[in-house]
């Protein structure tokens, strides 16, 4: 080939294709996660989703200023007195008063701390219940999607990789896990664990953990199986580039985002599920800082609901907002990562 | 189709045995005198006749024998009887119920089946229809509300829902009482006279021709049916909507719209029968779904099925109880997945050849 020829099969490419300005931020995030971002937070759904979850990281982290702890574990809620009729919210407190929190007597003006919204039966504090609860759904929700996902994306990863007699073995084991519906398996884990390793947060969290990493391996492993066939993961092969190194570097990051969507979205569900198991008395302890667990106390209450409407109303709203923020989030994540519904919205 | 029908049900036995393991293992947590209960109604206190019972049935021996003995029952040394075994449908006794695991899952059965059976019609019913709407008219406002109903109601927990529904129309309307059954018509209800073909009062009681009992069962089961439901409703608009947007979105669809067919036509004859297929899948799930969370529906309504059964066996750590209602709920989920999976083939040809 001549120098001549050459310089003839150079296109110039600015000819053809139409300039666009590319801001300092796009150049540096790169074009697709910068589109990405500017969908999360162009998207009203997104923004709803993204600025619930900021006020429930805000209250998780200010839980000790908003409602400061009396014992030296936060997370038990303080009771005023042990009478078992629940007190409307505004109730001034009587016994062992918790510290008041600096910004009480400005805003309001008094040095009497009330029971902002209520007390259950057995005076629990339900105010200090919820700030505190929000920790305990943060933590609970985060630490189980972390542990599920790890489990799951291992599992799905290395079956979907090797193939042959491992994606077999591993998937059938997949199969009998999910021949449980979730929600019983976790009830019955927990039951049967409960007595090994006492009540508390424990049982219930290790059984959601036990049967919530199916979903992950299901997902990881179709998504790599369609990007394992592409012609840079054969290119890779080719070169000669290690087993470990092609799945980390080259099919992962291109397989992984529907599972982190997966993630996002099951948070919430995990929160739901652990709050259920904490209604019907499973989960936490009487008294612990849990909104599954304030619930629960509505149950004596059936006929008077009417009543003692701040039982339900308070840690209801907070684990129905709680979730939603997380699926919102989810829901906005997966239409702009899915190239599909580009354009469409 | 058979090639894959035979495939398929050689599956099941391979699923049935993990699922039996599994609960197995769980069994193997508790200590061999907690597991006596598998035998024996009340455990004993005291040990000699306690370590009588464990070697009589071999709660001691290894755990290849023990689980053979789990399944299939073991041989009372004394009597010559064989005593338990779950495929011979003994679970053991239930300490929170004070009797045979499977006689009180027999007797509290219907109460759940009859729940269930009521929530499916909204679920179909309203979910598809829902989604279908929202996906015709796609990004407009009706899509807008469907879409949000779809996310809410899933972010929303049954339990949270059931107590709101309970404190507006129970504590303050007083239009639907929780339970069952009014007393005054569980009396009837309980009386020779009446009788009970299907043990599901609503049917029952149209076939006794007591409207007013028919009317009581039917106020008691609103509310559970429709918290029991709800849930399953928002998650098949969800995925009826995205399946219909895809569908909506094919080759095919501007072919039919091209050669001039009207738009109803195109969404009947052309779109709805593929933009339904995961609906399918989502069926087997959603029989299943509505039967485990019976547990929580249950427990919030005081409704006497075998959730609330369940749940408080659950509490009081009675584990032998649990584990036999876990049991039974992997069985009906292993064969309902068979069933979907078979009539998915039977309606996508693509299925069978992979």
């Amino acid at each position: 080939m001549t120098n001549e020829t050459k310089q003839t099969l150079v296109i110039d490419e600015e000819q053809f294709l139409p300039r666009r300005e590319m801001s300092n931020l796009e150049r540096w995030l790169g074009t697709d996660t910068y589109r990405a971002l500017r969908g999360m937070v162009t998207n009203p759904t997104s923004i709803v989703g993204l600025v619930l979850l900021g006020l429930f990281l805000f209250i998780a982290l200010a839980a000790p200023i908003l409602a400061p702890p009396i014992s030296s574990n936060p997370y038990q809620i303080p009771r005023d007195g042990y009478g078992s009729v629940p007190k409307p919210p505004g109730t001034l407190w009587n016994s062992r008063q918790p510290e008041l929190p600096f910004w009480w007597k400005p805003i309001m003006g008094t040095d009497q701390w009330v029971h902002i919204m209520g007390t259950a039966s057995g005076q629990w504090d339900i105010y200090y219940g919820v700030v505190w609860g929000t920790r305990t759904a943060l933590q609970v929700g985060l630490l189980i999607t972390f542990v599920g996902a790890a489990v799951g994306i291992t599992i799905g990863a290395v079956s979907a990789y090797y193939g042959g007699w491992l994606d077999m073995v591993l998937m059938r084991i997949t199969d009998i896990f999910m021949a449980f519906p979730f929600m019983l398996a976790a009830m019955t884990l927990s039951a049967v664990l409960t007595p090994v390793l006492g009540k508390g947060l424990f049982p219930p969290m290790i059984a959601l953990m036990a049967f919530g990493w199916t979903g992950f391996a299901r997902l990881l492993r179709s998504d790599i199986l369609s990007v394992r066939e592409r012609e840079y993961v054969l290119a890779a092969q080719v070169i000669g580039v290690k087993d470990a190194r092609i799945l980390f570097r080259h099919i992962l990051p291109n397989a992984i985002f529907p599972t982190l969507v997966l993630g996002s979205m099951r948070i919430g569900s995990y929160v739901i599920t652990f709050a259920g198991l904490s209604f019907l008395g499973i989960g936490a302890e009487v008294g612990y800082a849990d909104w599954g667990q304030l619930l629960s106390f509505a149950r004596a209450w059936m006929t008077n609901l009417g009543e003692y409407w701040y039982i339900v109303i308070f840690p209801g709203v907070a684990l129905v907002l709680f979730t939603l923020s997380w699926n919102l989030v989810g829901d906005a994540l997966r239409d702009v990562l899915d190239p599909r519904m580009q354009g469409s919205r | 189709m058979v090639n894959y029908i035979i495939r398929r049900l050689l599956m099941v036995p391979l699923l049935l045995f993990g699922v039996t393991v599994l609960i197995f293992l769980m069994l193997q947590v508790l200590s061999p005198v907690e597991r006596s209960a598998l035998y024996v109604r009340d455990i004993p206190r005291n040990e000699r006749v306690l370590e009588g019972i464990i070697k009589r049935y071999g709660l001691d021996q290894p755990v290849h024998i023990q689980y053979w003995k789990w399944l299939m029952g073991t041989i009372d040394p004394q009597t010559g009887d064989r005593q338990g075994g779950i495929l011979r449908g003994e679970f053991g006794y239930s300490r929170t119920a004070s009797q045979p695991v499977a006689e009180m899952l027999a007797r509290r059965f219907p109460a759940s089946l009859e729940l269930a059976l009521l929530a499916v019609i909204p679920v179909i019913a309203g979910g598809i229809l829902l989604g279908v709407v929202g996906a015709v008219n796609h990004n407009k406002p009706l899509d807008q509300f469907v879409r949000i109903f779809g996310i809410v109601g899933w972010s929303f927990p049954d339990f949270v829902f059931g107590l709101l529904l309970l404190m507006l129309f129970y504590a303050n309307l007083g239009w639907f009482p929780p339970g069952r059954i009014s007393d005054w018509a569980n009396q009837i209800v309980q009386s020779p006279e009446f009788h009970n073909y299907t043990q599901l009062i609503t049917i029952d009681s149209l076939l006794n021709l007591r409207f007013d009992i028919f009317w009581d069962a039917l106020r008691h089961l609103i509310m559970p049916v429709i918290t029991l439901a709800y849930l399953w409703w928002a998650l098949t608009l969800r995925v009826t909507r995205s399946s219909m947007l895809e569908t909506l979105r094919q080759d095919y669809i501007t072919t039919a719209r091209a050669k001039g067919l009207s738009e109803r036509t195109v969404i009947r004859r052309h779109a709805l029968p593929n933009g339904l297929m995961p609906v399918i899948t989502l069926g087997g799930n959603t029989v299943v779904g509505l039967l485990s969370g019976v547990v929580i529906v249950e427990t919030v309504y005081n409704y006497p099925g075998i959730g609330s059964a369940a749940a408080d066996a659950a509490v009081n750590l009675d584990v032998i109880t649990v584990l036999a209602f876990v049991l039974l709920n992997g069985f009906i989920l292993v064969m309902a997945n068979l069933i979907v999976d078979i009539l998915y083939a039977y309606i996508d040809p693509r299925v069978r050849l992979d």
